[in-house]
């Protein structure tokens, strides 16, 4: 409930940020905080300096920009669950902003500072890997972009440097017949994922064009289900082939048993929240075009 | 956004807050959660602390009119913002009618989630001035009562809501 | 109702006295309470489950600046304080001397000048442990060769803590012999915990100039804690003040006394300044009194449809200690109520209790002690009989319902219930219910593969201990007490022996006042919690506080109402028969419109009193409740299973309450919506559970699951009103009826609706993977 003493720096700019994670060992980034400091009030990780990002100018808003969409990394969930922007073809990322941990945590947290902390329960994974987002990250050497698919190495660990900071994620236009769905199993709100499926779909005429799966709490990283989504791409959605598709999704899944269900219950929740998924998505892209 | 100085030789920053239209000032260690800077730097008890995992919302303050959980928000966080706590629903004497409806509908019992709910609620209705009850529900959805089975809560912000649009 | 509008007596919906610091932040709960100098205490708790302790080494966090003190086991044996009696005869180690017993135990305390500093100090204190095997079920600890956990105590060769039956073998027997048909469930009712959104906690401030100790106490019971404070701390019970100040929620968490308010009164009794103990959700759950954690099996005895007999075996998991607060007499607390609402002539119990290596408790959370065990046990081994004789739920609870005429009716284990009318409040639930139309919904829906269920749950519990002779808690007898003064200006005052934890008694006890004497509830303050300052008696829990301090309340008032008639009598100048009282007025028979009203009464009291009358208007009186009352009520819910997930949500929930007669309507229902939603979160989700090693899953709020308002489905209240024939007023209690009576109803409706794939029992909590599992095994997963 008392955090350990670590030292407070809060820099209005990127550089100042890169600088102060340079200099120091054992700091870490604050965004919204939600995270990173209910561990600290546990004291099962010692930090030793804080970098509280929140001043930074810059790192607001949601954008369409350079074929796609911009997001940066102080937009908090709930302005992603109320941006008129991510709905239709951007459906997905409104549909899992609405289900990540709870109403008042959703206006503190932030979409990038959950992809930095890579849980694999953490729903803007799977949403991300589905939608093909990556993340503009900056160091001292200057700027790079990493594929979330890329990001995680496993819980809690990315392909980061401890002095890079995301300052963005990007998230390519899938078309306008495009749509997708967040399926979440949890026992009550704000409880992690027992499972989820995050879920894609661009239309291209009868048959489907590009898809994405994601799934969340069922691996060490959010896992996406590329042999599903090969399975589905350039077939039509017939109940077989969607079916089918969730099987596969399921199998892509590594979950482990606990006190929110076993191995073989998650796989199944995975399958059946592919499918309803699917159909959901499918159904919207095809609206899309209207 | 006001500028956080450099933390003193002691290691304690000077935070400045306006809380319920006052300005007020401290200086705290940076690991001060915004829950306890509020109860025992500031003296305002009416908000309340439940649990220790972020989960149960009893310390909802609003922070430049956002709902937040003021024990995970660090009180160094705050600085240059403008807190509404239960204390400051009040004006002149006169209860907020979110107030006056938790006390007309029966949406309280032991008072503990209270402080938290009416703000939350607050911040909500201004937002969505006609809810339905669901809509209601999902907004509450980060807080935890004990007592009250939710249902009285309900009709105490549909009751407010209903004065505030007359209003 | 027969006070008016401006006196608002029993029956009126009033609005509530204590609303207005609530909703104004101004609650005074005991973390609000800042003394000069205060210090404050952080516990360090064991993270094994059972382990010998080898050694502990405060140095370095005794050197941490702001360090006040640090204190173990060591230093409390000195004082006689490493160990304390429970309120169940047994001893619980208030911090570990020879060994842990259970995860999460007290092994030694800082006290600091701030809570960030003293858990700093925490880290700094090193304790090296010698793990044990652990157990962690009654199954393990009765098992051969089980390791010995209280092998501090003298003469305990094994984990057995207490044999207890109820009811009669041979006559039982005799049923079960002659029986057409057994029903048999083996079931568990998992370990949860009442977690109300207040930790426990306290503040002592002994004066070291005075020796007076002043400590304010999250208790349910404060005069039981300043008398068991004075045993076991060795104080003068004259010298302890124990204010128990506004609490956010008891539902019995904040009966037992606590290792840390023992600590922190030593601590402020040596250091010589207030030690404040502010509890973490962490330690509220690991350590603090648990609930239920009870192994069933139930056996119903069937014949030509009538049940005949019935058979409840019992393991009861007691943690590491002994320490349930329940009437002494009862090792079982009232588990053997279980025959509940049904004519059933034989019954035989059978109870034993067990240690394992987990934290002390077991009778708490709103259960009416064990209660909740004994419903849950009757009501779902009456819905599987239903099921298995091919008969409708509800039929055949009617079939077997006590009838009103039987009333009060003498049950096969010894009880005594006052009234009831079971069937009236089935027919009122189930036609609010549309009961015949669900059913047939129910029918095309799983012709659709959809499943629908409906659960019914006929409860009767057991409240109000409760008369001396049978209950006593710790030996002190369950009466309770009522001190009324009126003031000359025609206002009162009315002082308790309980204390609520916001069950509205500043205003429900204030209209009993109103109702008896007619003074306007606004016009009565009412003061619970403060021993220096209120009549001795037993607490608020298992819903006692209406049955016995109601009762206390009601005499008094009447009592006063005599002495009153006697002054108006005299300000009449008439004689005493001849006066009549209605509604706040005194006048002589036939002549009401010369009254004196009981504001003129009242200022006579005190300037203008009849000759050789003593003056003043007030009394005080320790009430001894003849029986205990017997609330009752059926609850009906209706879910949908999700055949892919195992989810269910519950789709309908009526609930009909008979709880005799309602003071206040307005916080009866919210008591009823409250336990409710407990009822479901309890059958839902909220789980306790230890891995082999004894570690504790379920110690904080992320494990241990509490409904939001978006779980939690929406209520209809439905009512009936059957009197306490013995109580003054005709009330019974209701707080803990729908804690007691719903998990069946849910459990009921999930099973109903798998029933028929084969599915018959699942153990609660019904999270989504259980229900899921049960209808896989079944064939009807999705």
């Amino acid at each position: 409930m008392y955090p350990s003493r670590f030292e407070y720096l809060a820099p209005t700019s990127v550089e100042e940020v890169i600088a102060a994670l340079g200099e120091r060992e054992g700091a870490k980034v604050m965004a919204g905080g939600q995270s990173l400091i209910p561990v600290l009030k546990l004291r099962v990780a010692s930090v030793d300096t804080v970098v509280d990002i929140n001043r930074v100018a810059g790192l607001d808003g949601i954008e369409e920009a350079d074929g796609g969409l911009r997001i940066g990394a102080l937009v908090r969930h709930v302005e992603a669950e109320r941006s008129p922007l991510l709905t239709k073809r951007y459906g997905l990322l409104g549909a899992t902003a609405r289900l990540v941990a709870d109403p008042l945590v959703r206006n503190r947290g932030t979409i990038c500072g959950s992809l930095a902390h890579a849980d694999p329960q953490g729903d803007w994974g799977s949403a991300m890997l589905a939608a093909r987002g990556s993340v503009v990250v900056r160091g001292p050497n200057g700027e790079r972009t990493i594929a979330v698919d890329e990001l995680s190495l496993g819980p809690f660990m990315t392909t980061l440097q401890p002095d890079e900071l995301i300052t963005e994620v990007r998230v390519p236009d899938p078309g306008p017949r495009t749509g997708g769905a967040y399926l979440k199993l949890e026992r009550k709100v704000g409880d992690f994922a027992t499972a989820a499926v995050a879920v894609q779909v661009t239309m291209d005429n009868g048959s489907v064009g590009q898809v994405g799966i994601g799934l969340t709490g069922v691996g060490a990283t959010n896992v996406r289900a590329t042999a599903a989504e090969d399975a589905l791409r350039g077939s039509e959605p017939t109940d077989e082939a969607i079916a089918g598709a969730a099987r596969l999704a399921a199998e892509a899944a590594e979950p482990q048993s606990d006190n929110r269900g076993t191995a073989d219950y998650k796989r199944n929740v995975v399958r059946v929240y592919c499918e309803r998924g699917l159909r959901t998505a499918i159904s919207a892209a095809r609206a899309g075009e209207e | 956004m006001t500028q956080l100085e450099s933390p003193t030789t002691t290691g304690l920053h000077t935070v400045e807050v306006t809380v319920n239209g006052q300005a007020r000032s401290a200086q705290v260690e940076a690991r001060m959660l915004l829950a306890h800077f509020l109860r025992q730097t500031l003296g305002l008890t009416g908000t309340h602390i439940g649990c220790d995992t972020t989960s149960c919302g009893a310390c909802a303050v609003l922070v430049d009119g956002t709902p937040v959980k003021s024990c995970t928000v660090l009180a160094v966080q705050a600085h240059g913002a403008e807190i509404t706590t239960v204390e400051g629903l009040a004006k002149g004497g006169q209860l907020h009618p979110i107030q006056q409806a938790f006390h007309e509908e029966h949406g309280l019992q032991c008072g503990f989630c209270t402080p938290g709910m009416m703000l939350t609620s607050v911040a909500f209705l201004k937002e969505n001035p006609s809810p339905t009850d669901e809509e209601i529900r999902w907004a509450l959805s980060g807080q935890i009562c004990r007592c009250t089975g939710y249902q009285n809560i309900v009709n105490a912000v549909q009751a407010a809501a209903t004065t505030m649009r007359e209003a | 109702m027969s006070t008016t509008h401006e006196v608002r007596g029993v029956g009126h919906s009033v609005k509530r006295k204590e609303d207005a610091r609530f909703i104004q932040g101004r609650g005074q709960y005991f973390d609000d309470i800042t003394l000069p100098g205060m210090l404050h205490m952080e516990i360090l708790r064991s993270p094994y489950a059972h382990a010998r302790l080898k050694s502990i080494d405060t140095t370095a966090a005794s050197a941490l600046p702001g360090v006040v003190a640090v204190v173990t086991g060591e230093l409390m044996a000195q004082h006689n304080l490493a160990w304390m009696p429970t309120l169940s005869g047994d001893t619980q180690a208030v911090l570990v001397t020879d060994k842990v017993r259970y995860q999460g135990q007290e092994v030694a305390c800082v006290i600091a000048e701030s809570a960030y500093v003293a858990k700093d100090a925490l880290e700094l204190i090193e304790v090296e442990y010698e793990p044990l095997d652990a157990v962690t079920s009654p199954q393990q600890s009765s098992a051969e060769g089980a390791p010995l956990i209280r092998d501090e105590k003298e003469g305990q060769t094994d984990n057995h803590v207490y044999h207890w039956e109820a009811g009669d073998k041979d006559s039982t027997d005799r049923a079960f012999a002659e029986a057409d048909h057994v029903v048999a469930l083996d079931t568990f009712y998992p370990r949860c915990h009442p977690a109300p959104l207040e930790c426990c906690g306290c503040i002592a401030d002994v004066n070291p100039a005075t020796g007076k100790a002043t400590i304010y106490l999250t208790s349910q019971a404060p005069h039981a804690h300043r008398t068991l404070f004075a045993i076991v701390a060795g104080l003068p019970e004259q010298n302890i003040r124990i204010i128990s100040p506004d609490l956010g929620g008891g539902f019995g968490n904040k009966v037992p006394i606590y290792p840390g308010y023992v600590v922190a009164t030593a601590a402020s009794l040596l250091i010589g300044r207030p030690v404040k103990w502010v509890e973490d959700r962490t330690g509220n759950l690991i350590s603090t009194g648990f609930a239920r954690d009870y192994h069933m099996r139930g056996e119903l005895a069937v014949k030509d449809g009538k049940m005949t007999g019935l058979r409840a075996t019992l393991l009861s998991d007691q943690g590491a200690f002994y320490a349930d607060a329940q009437p002494s007499k009862f090792r079982a607390g009232l588990f053997h109520i279980v025959t509940g609402s049904y004519d059933i002539p034989a019954a035989h119990v059978v109870a034993d209790g067990w240690y394992t290596n987990k934290a002390p408790g077991g009778v708490a959370y709103r259960c009416s002690f064990r209660v909740t065990e004994a419903s849950y046990l009757i009501e779902r081994l009456v819905d599987n009989a239903a099921h298995e004789l091919d008969v409708d739920a509800t039929q055949f609870r009617l079939d077997n319902f006590i009838q009103p005429e039987q009333f009060p009716y003498h049950s096969a284990t010894g009880f005594v219930y006052d009234s009831g009318n079971y069937p009236e409040a089935m027919r009122i639930a189930l036609e609010k219910l549309g009961y015949e139309d669900l059913r047939r919904e129910q029918e095309e829906a799983r012709k659709e593969g959809r499943l629908l269920g409906i659960g019914i749950s006929s409860f009767t519990e057991v409240v109000g201990a409760g008369h001396g002779k049978e209950y006593d808690i710790a030996g002190l007898r369950m009466f309770d007490s009522a001190e009324l003064r009126v003031h000359p200006t025609g206002k009162a005052i009315l002082k308790l022996g309980v204390k609520a934890q916001g069950q509205g008694h500043e205003t429900t006890f204030a209209q009993i006042v109103a109702e008896e004497l007619g003074i306007p509830y606004e016009d009565v303050e009412v003061q619970e919690g403060d021993t220096d300052n209120t009549p001795y008696g037993l607490g608020t829990y298992a819903s006692r506080s209406t049955p016995v301090a109601g009762a206390a309340t009601t005499v008094i008032s009447r009592k006063l109402r005599e002495k009153a008639r006697e002054i108006a009598a005299h300000l009449l100048e008439a004689s005493a028969d001849d006066i009549e009282f209605e509604a706040g007025r005194f006048f002589v028979k036939g002549s009401p419109e010369s009254a004196k009203t009981i504001q003129d009464v009242a200022f006579a009291a005190y300037t203008n009193l009849p000759d050789g009358m003593e003056a003043g208007l007030e009394g005080v009186t320790y009430y001894d409740p003849p029986n205990m009352t017997f609330p009752f009520g059926t609850y009906a819910v209706v879910v949908e299973v999700d055949r892919g997930t195992g989810q269910w949500k519950p789709l309908r929930v009526v609930a009909v309450d008979d709880c005799g007669v309602r003071i206040n309507p307005m916080i009866v229902e919210g008591q009823i919506m409250g336990g409710l939603t407990e009822g479901y979160a309890i059958a839902a989700m909220q789980l306790i559970d230890f891995d082999e090693d004894g570690n504790c899953i379920g110690s904080n709020f992320t494990d241990y699951l509490i409904p939001t308002a978006w779980e939690t489905p929406e209520f209809e209240i439905g009512e009936l009103s059957t009197p306490s024939p013995h109580h003054p007023l005709g009330a019974k209690g209701v707080g803990e009826s729908p804690t007691v009576g719903s998990p069946a109803a849910y459990v009921n409706a999930v099973i109903d609706a798998l029933w028929h794939a084969g599915v018959k029992n699942i153990d609660m909590p019904l999270t989504p993977d259980k229900v899921w599992a049960a209808m896989n095994e079944a064939g009807i997963a999705e």
